[in-house]
């Protein structure tokens, strides 16, 4: 099946004050389905805003190509694309109900006023904002105008929602209700969604796919699993989670499994595949992929951190080298200064080939 | 406790300019409205006599006896309100688009055109109208120029014209209507504007439906700040208009400088202030109703 947005070799520069040019958007490729929750995820400045207003229509593109449905953007005025936005500031009209608010695009469509107010009424009802409508956006509390711009950019049906940073102004409880609806309004509707966010846990969390940009490039496009459990390169891998990166030179090679050391001398075990005696490459682990047992790497816990039924434990390798962060249980007694060992499943190693 | 200490304060604080106030504003007023009822002294002044005639002579209830009623003073306000409104209605055309192209420049550019707006406030307003005097007159700078391109065969007659007293109104009214209306433009949530676009309306819609009344209130400011000196213009026509562009501003000068009939001219001016008050009661009560939703 085609996909619903088709994103080719997609060129944007601007011109900073100090004279040079600035690549914001530096040869995007990009396919959205339809119904798909897609999540721009980078530092920033690496021109998620940009993508998202070249999409919606308030940003040229220099060159490259987008097509919705197979049809071709570029040429179309905002307010002809079958695309609305969830504006980061909201942007509601101030001088209008929320009730307007929210059926503006149907007013401007010049839909009757009964099936209008029959419409409001059903989105508002779906937002949580059921009688809401006669107060003015000044009414409101923040999470409640988020769910009226919510509500309104949702009422025309769009093929493709955009959202950018639509949580952020939100307290951390709200934010987390908010992600669990935005998911299931997102289902429910069967629009497609992309949606921008500085949070990694938030796009892991809510993504049916993670776009990982950086300086105005895709690193990846993945699943949150593969983005997380394999990242293309170290920026992914630094960039999603909590990582532990050993960059190590492979000993030999026992079938299934690579012994390798890392400068230092720490030494662990990788998946053998594709390995060559002598090779230098980087070992990922997140904190969670180690055990704390009898055998494995030996060190020392230099801080434990409480997080409830966890511990975040740095420890010191005894043979040198960077901190390792490893997440065990509480209550195995790792106070700080205790001697351990880091046991880990060399399957669940990912390696980068570059070290 | 803490209240009327406050209280007090705030009294002590506003003393002054109330008694300023009082003395240099209310007590002005309070002569001309009793003037309005006055008397006239046969050789100006006042006589301290009740006398409703004065009102009389303007609204239609002079006898023809004592005073005659003239229908001309009637017209006369009625023009000073046309050409105000017409002032105003020109003024919020001329720089309306301009304050969205102000708003746009860069910020250096935006200073130079500020500078520019308020320039005519350094130098002396009948300066100014005298300068149009000579461009306006027959064989002045416009007539000239007019006549050199061929537009025209004879000189345009538009000085002494309420075209001219206009004219001249709209020229200096400009800075007052731009002010505000900038600020309000300035103040314009762009992002709205862009909310407006992406959820389906052209730009026609967008502008009706948020451009237009997000910038209301320095419409309206920028409406009230022009009309009201201009209803009670007398230096424009003065030195612009004829007979026909006299506007009642200038009836009220004259009674008072060469006609020496006080309680008439204070008549007069009691009406602009009635006509002056009941517009700004208008949009005050029109701003607060559209406040109040917001
Ligand atoms: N109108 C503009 N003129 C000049 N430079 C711009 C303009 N818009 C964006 N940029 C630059 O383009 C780059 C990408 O900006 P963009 O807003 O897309 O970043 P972003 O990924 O959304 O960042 P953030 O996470 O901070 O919102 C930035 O370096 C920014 O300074
Ligand atoms: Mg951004």
């Amino acid at each position: 099946m085609a996909p619903l947005l088709e994103i080719r070799e997609a060129r944007r520069s601007f011109v900073t004050p100090e004279g040079g040019r600035l690549a914001a958007l530096d040869g995007v490729n990009l396919d959205v389905g339809a119904n798909e929750f897609v999540t721009l995820l980078g530092p920033s400045g690496c021109g998620k805003t940009t993508l998202l207003r070249a999409i919606s229509g308030f940003e040229s593109l220099d060159s490259g190509t987008m097509r919705l449905d197979g049809a071709d953007l570029t040429a179309l005025p905002p307010f002809r694309r079958p695309v609305n936005t969830v504006f980061q500031s909201y942007a509601l009209f101030g001088h209008m109900s929320v009730a307007r608010n929210v059926g503006y695009a149907l007013e401007v469509a010049g839909v009757a006023r009964a099936t209008r107010e029959a419409q409001v009424a059903e989105v508002l009802e779906k937002v949580g904002l059921a009688g809401m409508g006669a107060r003015r956006p000044g009414q409101l509390s923040g999470g409640q105008r988020q769910r009226v711009a919510l509500a309104r950019s949702i009422i025309a049906k769009p093929r493709l929602l955009l959202l950018d940073e639509p949580l952020s102004a939100l307290d951390r409880n709200l934010r987390q209700q908010m992600q669990l609806e935005l998911k299931s309004l997102q289902h429910a509707l069967g629009i497609a969604f992309i949606f921008v966010t500085h949070d990694q846990e938030e796009a892991l969390t809510m993504s049916d796919r993670i776009v990982v940009m950086r300086s105005g490039q895709i690193e990846q496009i993945g699943t949150p699993r593969e983005i997380y459990r394999h990242p293309r390169n170290r920026f992914v891998a630094e960039f999603i989670g909590e990582t532990n990166l050993f960059p190590v030179t492979i000993d030999r090679v026992e079938g299934a499994e690579a012994l390798a050391r890392t400068a230092e001398g720490v030494e662990m075990r990788l998946p053998g595949k594709d390995r060559r005696p002598g090779e230098q490459v980087t070992a990922i682990l997140r904190p969670a992929d180690f055990t704390l047992g009898g055998a494995g790497i030996p060190g020392r816990v230099t801080r434990a951190v409480y997080l409830g039924s966890d511990l975040y434990l740095f420890v010191q390798p005894l043979a040198g080298g960077p901190e390792i962060r490893v997440i065990a249980r509480d209550g195995a007694g790792f106070d700080e200064g205790a001697a351990v060992h880091l046991a880990h499943d060399p399957a669940r190693v990912h390696v980068l080939e570059a070290a | 406790m803490a209240n009327r200490r406050q209280s007090v304060a705030l009294g002590i604080l506003l003393a002054p300019v109330t008694l300023f106030l009082g003395v240099f504003f209310l007590l002005p007023l309070g002569i001309i409205a009793l003037f309005s009822v006055l008397t006239p002294g046969l050789y100006g002044g006042v006589e301290w006599a009740f006398y409703h005639w004065n009102y009389g002579r303007i609204f239609g209830w002079a006898d023809g006896i004592i005073e005659i009623y003239e229908p001309i003073y009637l017209q006369i306000l009625l023009r000073s309100l046309s050409f105000a409104a017409l002032t105003v209605i020109l003024t919020l055309i001329l720089c309306y688009p301009v304050a969205f192209w102000v708003s746009r420049l860069s910020e250096r550019w935006r200073l130079v055109f500020m500078f520019l707006i308020t320039l005519p406030f350094f130098s002396s307003l009948i300066v100014r109208l005298y300068a149009w005097l000579l461009i306006l007159k027959p064989s002045g700078l416009l007539n000239a120029a007019l006549l050199a391109l061929g537009i025209v065969d004879v000189p345009l007659e538009i000085l002494y014209t309420p075209t001219a007293v206009v004219l001249g109104m709209v020229y200096v009214m400009v800075p007052f209507m731009f002010l505000p209306l900038y600020s309000a433009v300035d103040n314009l949530d762009r992002s709205q504007i862009e909310a407006s676009l992406d959820l389906g309306a052209n730009r026609v819609q967008t502008f009706v439906k948020v451009v237009l009344p997000q910038t209301l209130p320095g419409i309206m400011g920028g409406a009230v700040i022009v009309f009201i000196p201009s209803v009670g213009n007398f230096v424009v026509p003065d030195v612009l208009g004829g007979a026909k562009g006299l506007m009642i501003g200038n009836l009220v000068e004259q009674q008072f400088l060469s006609s020496r009939n006080w309680p008439f001219g204070s008549a007069l001016s009691m009406i602009i202030m009635a006509v002056v008050l009941t517009v700004l009661l208008i949009s005050v009560t029109r701003a607060r109703k559209a406040g109040g939703h917001a």
